[in-house]
C-alpha cells in the first residue's frame, strides 16, 4: 500500500517484525503489521521480561503510554496496550497482554518508574490489577469514586452528580437526575446494520399472498378510465 | 508514612518532627488545579505526592460517543495553550488510518499554524515560570505576544482559543493574504523587538539564576526512564525532537536547530523553550515563504465537505455534505499510535477504530502526565519555594494532564 498520509514517518519497519518475533519467542501469541504500524501481542505473565528484553537487548529505551482498551465480548476483556519507543533507532512498537477482571497483570515499574502513574491510570479507569505496583491507588477519578468509568458498561453519565448544597454548607453527593435525556443518535445508515427497522421494512418480511397480483391487462393496474382528450389538450396562450 | 523525628541543635534539644503540607488545589503557582501533598523537613522537601484529576472529564470517553468530527473540538480543550497542537495528532491518526492524503498548501498551513501556537504557548509558559519566580513585567510584555498569536488565531478560524481548525484531510478553511502577510510582519519586526526584550530583562538576571541554576538537575538517564519528552529531555541535553526525527506534514523541508541545554536544570529547560521561540519563527518565515497556491482540504468527498458554493449547484455535493454531518465518515478498522512533537512534548493519539463512524477508544497521551510524575525525583532536597520554579519549568497544564 502506497502511503498516502503526512503522519509521523519514523525508520522502516523491515524485517523488525521477524527479529522481534524471534526474540520473543515462546511468549508471542500473535505479531501484526498494520497502517505502518507493529503491534506485538504476547502473553500476560511474560510482559515484564519481554519489555525488558526490548529495552535491554533492542534499545526500545522509553516507555511513552500505557493504555487500557475494553472489549466486553471478549472473555478476557481488557487489553493493556504499552507504546515503546526508541531513541537510538527511532522506532516505535506497541505490545499487547490481554486480561480480565480477576487476573492481575505483572507490574513494569520495574523497569521504568514513570510505569507507575500509567498503571494507576489504566487501573483506575478500567480496574486491571497490577501485580507488584507497591501504589495502585485511583488517580484520576473523585477521592472515594466507585466503578471503573472506561468500561463500555459504565454509563457516559455516571451514577451521581455533586453540587453545593447552601442549607448543609458543604457539596453534596446525589444519584444523575438528567433534565433531558441523554441524546444518543444512530447515525449508522440503515444499508449497513442499523440495529432498528426502518418504518415501512416491517412489510417486506410479510407471508406471500396466494394470487400474486399482476399487471397484464390496463384493467389489472387500477387505473380509471380515459382522461377527456380536451384537458389532455396543452392550453393556447399564457392565459 | 515516614515521619522522622530528630534533635535539632538549633531547639534547645526539643524534638520537632517532619510536617505536611498540601500545596494547591487553589495556588497560583499550581499552574491549576494541582494538588501536591508535601513532606517538609522544615522548609526542605522531602517527599512529594501530586493529586492529579481534579479537572477529570472523562475526554476520552466522551469523544468514544462522538463521530471522528464531534471528537475533535475536544482536543482543543485539552491544553487550552496549545490548542492546534493537540488537533494536529489527532487528524494525523485519522489521516493514518484512512491513509488520506493532504494537499500541499494544507500542510503548509498546518504547520505554520502549530509552530504559531508553539511560540503562543511558550510565551504562556514563559512569563508563567518568570512570575513564579518573582518577575512581573517579562509575563506582562510576552502576554501581549501571546494576545497578537491569539488574533491571528481568530483571523484564521473564528476563534481566539478554541479553533478547531485542523480537519481530517487540511484545514477548514483558507486564510486571506492580509493575514498571512501580517503574521510575516509580525514575526519579522514585533516578535523579536519584544520578546527580545523582556527575554533581556530575565536571562542574564541574577535573582532569577538564583531561583533557577541547578535547581531539578535530571540525568541524561533518568530523563529516559521518566519518560521525559520535549523541552524536558531537550534540556538534559538529549537532541530528541519529533519534527526532525519523524517528521510529519511538511517538517522534513524546514531548516531549523533543535536547542538542547547542558546542565538539565530549570534554567536550561527555560533557556530551551526560548530558543523554541526563534526557531519556530525561522520555521514560520521558511512555510510563508515556501507555501504554494491550492486546495487547502483533501478532495475526498467522503472525508471532507464540499464547498458552501458548491452545494447549492450540485445534488451529490449536498448529499455528502449531509452524510458528513450527520452520520460522519467511516475509518477502516485498526489502530494506530501517532504522537507529534507539541510545544510540551511528545503529545500522543492512541486511536482504534472498529469501522463505525465513532472512535472505538482514542487514549491521549498527555505531555505532562510523565513529566510531573518525576516532580517528586526532582523536588527531593530542594527548598518548598523552589518547587514553584521547577512546576513552572515543567510547562503543565490541567487541561491536559487530568483530560
Amino acid at each position: 500500500m502506497t502511503v498516502l498520509h503526512s503522519a509521523p514517518r519514523y525508520a522502516s519497519n523491515d524485517g523488525v517484525k521477524d527479529t522481534l518475533a524471534k526474540a520473543i519467542g515462546a511468549s508471542l501469541i500473535s505479531a501484526d503489521e498494520a497502517h505502518g504500524e507493529i503491534v506485538l501481542t504476547v502473553s500476560r505473565d511474560s510482559i515484564e521480561d519481554v519489555l525488558r528484553m526490548l529495552r535491554d537487548d533492542h534499545s526500545y529505551q522509553q516507555l511513552m503510554e500505557i493504555a487500557g482498551v475494553d472489549f466486553p465480548e471478549r472473555a478476557e476483556r481488557f487489553e493493556v496496550v504499552y507504546m515503546l519507543l526508541s531513541l537510538t533507532k527511532n522506532h516505535r512498537v506497541t505490545v499487547k497482554v490481554s486480561t480480565d477482571e480477576n487476573n492481575a497483570v505483572p507490574t513494569v515499574t520495574t523497569l521504568w518508574p514513570n510505569a507507575g502513574w500509567l498503571e494507576r491510570e489504566v487501573f483506575d479507569l478500567y480496574g486491571v490489577l497490577f501485580d507488584g505496583n507497591t501504589d495502585l491507588r485511583r488517580i484520576l477519578t473523585d477521592y472515594g469514586f466507585e466503578g471503573h468509568p472506561f468500561r463500555k458498561d459504565f454509563p457516559l453519565t455516571g451514577y451521581t452528580e455533586l453540587r453545593y448544597s447552601e442549607e448543609e454548607k458543604r457539596v453534596v453527593y446525589e444519584p444523575v437526575e438528567l433534565a433531558q435525556d441523554l441524546r444518543q443518535f444512530d447515525f449508522m445508515s440503515p444499508w449497513e446494520g442499523a440495529e432498528y427497522v426502518l418504518p415501512g421494512d416491517e412489510k417486506a418480511d410479510t407471508p406471500p399472498v396466494d394470487e400474486p397480483k399482476t399487471t397484464e391487462s390496463p384493467k389489472q393496474t387500477g387505473a380509471g378510465k380515459k382522461a377527456d382528450k380536451k384537458a389532455a389538450k396543452p392550453s393556447g396562450g399564457d392565459a | 508514612m515516614s515521619m522522622q523525628l530528630e534533635e535539632s541543635l538549633t531547639t534547645d534539644g526539643e524534638v520537632i518532627s517532619n510536617y505536611t503540607i498540601n500545596f494547591g488545589p487553589q495556588h497560583p503557582a499550581a499552574h491549576g488545579v494541582l494538588r501536591m501533598v508535601m513532606e517538609l523537613d522544615g522548609e526542605i522537601v522531602e517527599r512529594i505526592d501530586p493529586h492529579v484529576g481534579l479537572l477529570h472529564r472523562g475526554t476520552e470517553k466522551l469523544i468514544e460517543h462522538k463521530t471522528y468530527l464531534q471528537a475533535l473540538p475536544y482536543f482543543d480543550r485539552l491544553d487550552y495553550c496549545s490548542p492546534l497542537a493537540q488537533e494536529h495528532s489527532y487528524v494525523l491518526a485519522i489521516e493514518k488510518l484512512l491513509n488520506l492524503e493532504v494537499p500541499e498548501r494544507g500542510q503548509y498551513l498546518r504547520v505554520l499554524f502549530a509552530e504559531l501556537t508553539r511560540i503562543c504557548n511558550h510565551m504562556l509558559n514563559i512569563g508563567a515560570h518568570v512570575m513564579d519566580v518573582g518577575a512581573m513585567t517579562p509575563n506582562l510584555w510576552v502576554f501581549d505576544l501571546r494576545e497578537d498569536c491569539l488574533n491571528f488565531f481568530e483571523r484564521a478560524s473564528g476563534a481566539r482559543m478554541h479553533s478547531a481548525w485542523f480537519r481530517p484531510g487540511g484545514v477548514h478553511q483558507d486564510v486571506p493574504l492580509k493575514l498571512l502577510t501580517d503574521i510575516g510582519d509580525w514575526v519579522d519586526t514585533r516578535l523579536p523587538e519584544l520578546f527580545g526584550d523582556a527575554m533581556s530583562l530575565v536571562m542574564d538576571n541574577r535573582i532569577f539564576k538564583q531561583r533557577n541554576v541547578d535547581i531539578a538537575h535530571v540525568s541524561k538517564e533518568d530523563a529516559i526512564a521518566w519518560g521525559f519528552s520535549g523541552p524536558m529531555i531537550r534540556a538534559a541535553g538529549i537532541p530528541w525532537d519529533l519534527r526532525k526525527s519523524q517528521p510529519y506534514d511538511v517538517y522534513d523541508r524546514m531548516e531549523f536547530d533543535i536547542p538542547v541545554g547542558t546542565n538539565s536544570d530549570c534554567y536550561d529547560r527555560f533557556m530551551v523553550r526560548v530558543k523554541e521561540v526563534y526557531e519556530s519563527a525561522k520555521i514560520i518565515k521558511q512555510c510563508l515563504a515556501e507555501m504554494p497556491e491550492g486546495p487547502i482540504c483533501s478532495d475526498d468527498r467522503k472525508v471532507s465537505p464540499p464547498k458552501r458554493g458548491e452545494m447549492k449547484q450540485s445534488m451529490e455535493a449536498l448529499i455528502h455534505h449531509f452524510k458528513l454531518y450527520t452520520e460522519g465518515f467511516h475509518v477502516p478498522a485498526g489502530e494506530v499510535y501517532v504522537a507529534t512533537e507539541s510545544p510540551k512534548g511528545e503529545f500522543g493519539v492512541y486511536l482504534v477504530s472498529d469501522g463505525s463512524n465513532k472512535p472505538y477508544r482514542c487514549k491521549i497521551r498527555p505531555t505532562a502526565f510523565s513529566h510531573l510524575q518525576a516532580m517528586d525525583m526532582m523536588s527531593k532536597g530542594h527548598m518548598l519555594p523552589d518547587a514553584t520554579a521547577i512546576l513552572g519549568a515543567i510547562d503543565v497544564v490541567f487541561g491536559e494532564c487530568d483530560r
